[in-house]
């Protein structure tokens, strides 16, 4: 079912499934990514990291190093260049890691304390691993946990609210029938897409020219120029094709790093990351731990509702995980808090990762959600069905649209739902122990300013100027389908330009807010441009050109409460004596809005089930208390999953006009992936009787819990 | 990575006298380990002498129905070979249990058993490490040690042996050739990789300047009744938490013969021959298999958070015996 | 005597021959990326650890960053931009792209590769650790969904995309099979 409400379907482009546009140049290998456009005279840089966790910088022994063949220059906090770091940007103050090479405090291991600049990437990997940097180590404090007695509760900025609260909870836990009171945990999270960030920056005839890979290069060349003090005209960044993000590229080291260098040596320079840099450079997700107490009348209606989040930060710069801002949207209750704490610890400062606070957050809250329908003895979904509320719990303001029931009921009917008998350990096939279940999914439908332009050509077709960026979302494709509609021509008449600051301001890719923010400039250029046409008129070589800018019609929005929403099933195997859990099923019904491409929106949505399951089953980066770093900072150590962990995902929607929208599209980057750990979660129960609330579930937990579990039955004697 | 010089080797002795006995000189034969060992800083060879040339890419059988493969055989032909599938269809399935099939074809026996722990500390530079840098420590007893050695580790290195091949050899008795600049050796998989002790960083007891030439499988009717099973964290490409590589005959319920080998629990593949003893003459109950597996495990030696392979090696024991016992009844 | 550390070598690669001289360092993949512009093949981890590097050489799958430039002298290359026939493409990168088989791309030229590579071993009867009989008498295994979901293990897409990919695969799968059969008959 897919729907054609909003940006009506004229030509019914929108609604019908395209394949990319830039699809022949990805399957031919012709896309090139930042780090593959060539240049005369280009360098390499290569970033020398911090090898303690906390310190001091006494010295950079570049000497030794600049007599080594090819190696051009060394740069450090004792010769870089003056960054400044003191503004606001798009997204608030920058972080203190893109202010490089201006001090020698080192805040945690992997801290960048050098590039090396070379002819060639080998010389300058050799360069780098020869250079010596000696430090004054300090004792550091890298060990999460949500009983610190140092842990905050941050001020509330414009992301993130810290608190809310209303009624008693204390006395409305007190009187509820049946209460469900966890600790749930998840570990560091890291983006790891499969292009490792890189820019190519060089002057061009008095111009910053770099080629990047980023999230919006609008973002990036306005925060260069902030830093690097330049005349925002003065900047430039393209980021034509963009191997993956996932909330991680935006500004990091390697820009400002190439930068730094191609303005010291006025040649060509490219920075690309390791795999392992990676892991310390460009953020990841918080370690959680959260509390959840609900209490609830026997017949499951809340009474009271408690989510307590944990997570850290790094001592130089504040980053709050929102895990629990979704229990505003989702569950009412007569007493309701959320509430987020943060501990600052010497570690990276972690960053927006698919579906930030929600993700983690719906682990917690939804397989809690589970533990109470168990408790009560009632369906998961009807438990959900009994607490949908009519406004937004916290806010009281309607919803846009709210047809979370609606997935449930679809989801239910494909899953086979209604046949599930409700006892966990029941069933069994050969070695595997089966279970299904279920979780609620949501996640804010945003919009962000944006300028778009559109020309038509003197050949009769269209081009389309928006500063969007895609990272495989198809956003390049989305927009042909837009335009097309909007100028009611088919989609072989428009051509879309992205991915160019020079294009003007536009939103980034992030927080599923892309498609959204930049249908709605495509939309306004393309209805201004048909005002102008006069039929039958002539158009003049250089073409006739439309400007839009959202801005103002932003703002006239009207304050409800804009969400996505949807329903996961999960149906897993776990064999009890080696702990391995096979996800055999996987079904997402989602109610977004108006679906663009039904091709790239499925691949997307089941893109983000796919996360999903590998944040259930396969994600946790180590951190090494000694060294304060990592263990296994690689994609050998750090699992997602692979090919062979992922059965037959499908995924769906169900209609979700929005009634007086503007633009009926909602943005679908990461609903897919809320809700499907604990969906796992609630299967892995159903299928063995245990509950798992440390995510990932590894083989050694499911056989610590299962050990666990028969001591408990043996009334403490420990079984052989 | 260091520069350093290649050549190229087209015959044995040439190989071997390339390498002389230069300690900064390395074999390369597919690479996947140590040109990976070599950008981590790691490995910092002087000189490389490539032998995929070398014509060690042979299987062939030997008198009495035993198998022999080159060192220089791929890990995807040796996997693919019928006969081996054939005779021994545990150490086709350790073959495609390992890496990926893009490594699998660049991977050689040789490599393979000369592979290296992946233990975390060992391959990162900047950590203390017995193995890399001897005398500097184990941060993996105190540390991140949850996929860690059980048996057989020291205070000096609890870290795994990451071949699957290689459990799949030790359970059936492989020899390994070698030449040197001295002449031709062999050495019995069970002396192959010497224990840990204090001396982390030896990891084999071929001569200095070996270079291993084949794996001769000595002739067992058993191997043909035989299967290798691999958990991992991950459905593939991940290596072992814990593997067993088995054979088993039954006749009217009692184990006529046994072979049995664990991965991923020790520094070398974990020849269970306290389990075999036990077993041998006895029945092929669960009861029997369970028994056996705990006698093997008896010298166990757990940390705070590897316990768990324990249980999982018990239950593999168990599973994969009962599924052959089930399997030679049919 | 200290060994020279670079060499002059000769690569043949999509059926053209180029000559260059290496640091002995220079892996394949940066020969491929950095010295002869065929940036196709790509550099996700440099560590053998995701397979976005492979190629084939002497028509076998394998990674090309752990593969040495100057050891991969004398063998044929083949990258993704040799696997189209001119400006048709190949039946595995036309069912990518009609079925959506990657998002960011990225992935993309490695898992076309060694699919293409997957068929074939399949082909020459190779069993896989999906495989339950691996003894030769139980013949080959049909290239279902399980067989290709391990075969393919070796390319990771962070995407995740590998629902449409082994959609793909088991597509281009089909029509080989069924133009083996039509040559056959």
């Amino acid at each position: 079912m897919t729907t054609t409400t909003g940006v009506a379907a004229a030509t019914g482009a929108v609604g019908s499934a395209h394949t990319r546009v830039e699809g022949r140049d990805k399957v031919t290998g012709a896309a090139r990514y930042s780090g593959e456009v060539p240049f005369a005279g280009l360098t390499h840089g290569w970033l020398v990291l911090s090898t303690v966790a906390r310190g001091r910088i006494l010295s950079v022994e570049a000497g030794p190093v600049l007599a080594m063949p090819g190696v051009l220059t060394v740069l450090h906090h004792g010769n870089a260049p003056h960054v400044e770091t003191d503004y606001l940007g798009m997204l608030g103050r920058p972080n203190p890691i893109v202010g490089l090479f201006q001090h020698d405090r080192v805040p945690f291991a992997g801290w960048p304390v050098a590039l090396v600049v070379a002819e060639t990437s080998e010389q300058a990997r050799e360069a780098a691993e020869a250079l010596v940097v000696q430090y004054d180590g300090e004792p550091h404090d890298v060990a999460f946990h949500s009983g610190r007695s140092d842990a905050y509760t941050p001020q509330d900025t414009p992301m993130v609210r810290a608190e809310t609260e209303k009624g008693n909870l204390e006395a409305q836990l007190g009187s509820s029938a049946v209460v469900v009171d966890a600790e749930y945990t998840t570990p560091e999270e890291h983006h790891n897409p499969l292009e490792p960030h890189a820019a190519t920056a060089r002057w061009d005839g008095g111009r910053l020219d770099v080629i990047d890979s980023n999230q919006g290069s609008s973002w990036v060349a306005s925060e260069l120029a902030q830093l690097f003090s330049l005349a925002p005209a003065s900047v430039r960044v393209r980021s034509e094709h963009v191997g993956g993000a996932f909330g991680s590229k935006g500004l990091s080291p390697h820009q400002v790093a190439a930068v730094m260098a191609t303005t010291v040596l006025r040649r060509p320079v490219r920075v690309v990351l390791t795999r392992r840099q990676m892991f310390s450079l460009i953020g990841y997700r918080s370690p959680t731990a959260q509390r959840i107490r609900l209490g609830a009348d026997a017949d499951g209606r809340l009474r009271a509702f408690d989510h307590q989040a944990h997570s850290l930060t790094s001592s130089v710069h504040e980053f709050v995980e929102s895990s629990a801002v979704l229990g505003r949207v989702m569950y009412d209750a007569d007493a309701h808090h959320t509430l987020h704490r943060i501990v600052r610890l010497d570690v990276p400062t972690p960053t927006w990762m698919r579906a930030p606070g929600e993700a983690p957050g719906s682990f917690a809250l939804e397989s809690a959600l589970d533990e109470l329908a168990e408790k009560c003895g009632i369906d998961p979904i009807a438990l959900r069905v009994r607490n949908e509320p009519e406004t937004g719990p916290v806010s009281g303001l309607p919803f846009s649209s709210r047809n979370l029931l609606a997935c449930f009921e679809e989801g239910a009917r494909r899953f086979g739902w209604a046949d599930r008998d409700p006892r966990p350990g029941l069933r069994r096939e050969g070695r595997w122990l089966l279970g299904t279940g279920t979780a609620a999914a949501t996640y804010p439908s945003g919009v962000g300013p944006s300028t778009a332009a559109v020309t038509a050509e003197a050949d009769g077709t269209f081009t389309v100027r928006i500063n969007a960026a895609d990272i495989g979302t198809g956003a390049r494709t989305a927009m042909v389908l837009v335009a097309a509609d909007a100028l009611e021509v088919g989609p072989d008449r428009v051509r879309v330009r992205i991915a160019d600051s020079d294009l003007g301001p536009a939103m980034i890719a992030g927080g599923s807010t892309g498609t959204r923010s930049w249908a709605w400039a495509v939309t306004l250029a393309a209805k201004e441009l048909r005002e102008r046409l006069s039929p039958g008129g002539g158009i003049p070589p250089e073409g006739i050109t439309a400007r839009s800018n959202t801005a103002g019609a932003i703002g006239a929005l009207t304050e409800q409460e804009r969400h996505s929403f949807g329903a996961q099933f999960a149906e897993v195997a776990v064999d009890v004596d080696t702990g391995e859990v096979r996800v055999r099923r996987l079904l997402g019904i989602y109610a977004a809005g108006t679906i663009v491409n039904p091709l790239t929106a499925r691949s997307q949505f089941i893109g983000g089930m796919t996360w999903g399951l590998s944040m259930a089953l396969h994600e946790e980066a180590i951190r090494d208390l000694a060294s304060g770093g990592h263990v296994g900072a690689d994609l050998a150590g750090y699992h997602f999953a692979s090919n062979a962990d992922v059965p037959l995902i499908e995924a769906d929607w169900v209609e979700d006009p929005v009634p007086g929208d503007p633009v009926g599209i909602k943005g679908i980057g990461e609903i897919g992936i809320v809700g499907v750990a604990a969906a796992i979660a609630n299967a892995v129960w159903h299928a063995t009787g245990v509950r798992h609330r440390e995510l990932p579930i590894r083989p050694d937990r499911v056989l610590r819990a299962a050990d666990e579990a028969r001591r408990r039955a043996t009334g403490g004697a420990r079984s052989a | 990575m260091r520069e350093f010089g290649y050549e190229r080797a087209f015959d044995v002795s040439g190989a071997v006298a390339l390498l002389g006995s230069d300690p900064e000189a390395r074999f390369l034969g597919g690479g996947t380990n140590l040109v990976d060992l070599m950008k981590a800083g790691v490995e910092r060879p002087a000189l490389l002498v490539d032998v995929r040339d070398l014509p060690l890419g042979g299987v062939e059988f030997t008198d009495g129905g035993g198998l022999r493969f080159g060192a220089t055989v791929t890990n995807s032909d040796l996997a693919a070979h019928p006969e081996v599938r054939r005779r021994c269809p545990a150490l086709a399935q350790s073959l495609l249990a390992g890496a990926s099939g893009q490594l699998r074809n660049m991977a050689t026996v040789g490599g393979n058993l000369l592979q290296r722990t992946r233990c975390g500390y060992f391959t990162d530079i900047n950590k203390p490490c017995n193995k890399r840098s001897p005398g500097s420590g184990c941060p993996a007893v105190e540390g991140e040690h949850h996929n860690h050695a059980i048996l057989g580790a020291s205070a000096h290195c609890i870290a795994t042996h990451p071949s699957d091949m290689a459990v799949a050899l030790a359970a059936f008795d492989a020899v390994i050739s070698y030449e040197t600049a001295d002449g031709p050796g062999e050495l019995p998989i069970s002396e192959f990789y010497p224990p840990v002790g204090d001396t982390p960083h030896i990891e084999t007891a071929l001569p200095p300047g070996a270079l291993i030439t084949a794996v001769t499988l000595p002739p067992s009717p058993v191997t043909a009744h035989s299967r290798y099973r691999k958990v991992r964290e991950r459905a593939s490409y991940a290596f072992a938490i814990g593997s067993i590589a088995a054979a088993l005959d039954v006749r009217d319920g009692v184990v006529r013969e046994v072979r049995l080998a664990l991965g991923a629990v020790a520094s070398r593949p974990w020849r269970a021959r306290t389990a075999e003893r036990v077993l041998i003459g006895g029945p092929a109950s669960a009861e029997a298999f369970a028994a056996a597996a705990d006698a093997e495990l008896a010298a166990a030696e757990p940390l705070a958070e590897n316990g768990y392979k324990v249980t999982l090696m018990r239950n593999l024991v168990v599973a994969v015996l009962t599924e052959l016992t089930e399997e030679g009844s049919r | 005597m200290t060994p020279s550390t670079s060499s002059a070598i000769t690569l043949n690669i999509n059926g053209e021959k180029y000559t260059l001289p290496v640091d002995h360092r220079t892996t394949l993949l940066d020969a491929l990326r950095e010295r002869l512009d065929l940036t196709g093949s790509k550099k996700g981890c440099d560590q053998g650890q995701c397979g976005a590097c492979t190629v084939l050489l002497d028509g076998r799958r394998a990674v090309s960053c752990l593969q040495l430039a100057v050891a991969a002298e004398g063998r044929e290359i083949t990258t993704i931009e040799g696997v189209a026939d001119g400006e048709r493409l190949h039946p595995m990168q036309q069912a990518f792209l009609d079925l959506d088989g990657f998002q960011c791309g990225y992935c993309t030229p490695g898992q076309i590769c060694s699919a293409i590579a997957v068929i074939e071993e399949h082909a020459a009867g190779w069993p896989s650790a999906a495989t339950d009989d691996v003894r030769p008498e139980a013949g080959v295994p049909a290239l279902d969904a399980e067989e290709i979901r391990e075969r393919m293990s070796g390319n990771l897409c962070r995407c995740g995309a590998y629902v449409s990919i082994v959609q793909a695969i088991a597509q281009a799968a089909e029509a080989a099979g069924t133009q083996a059969k039509e040559a056959a008959a």
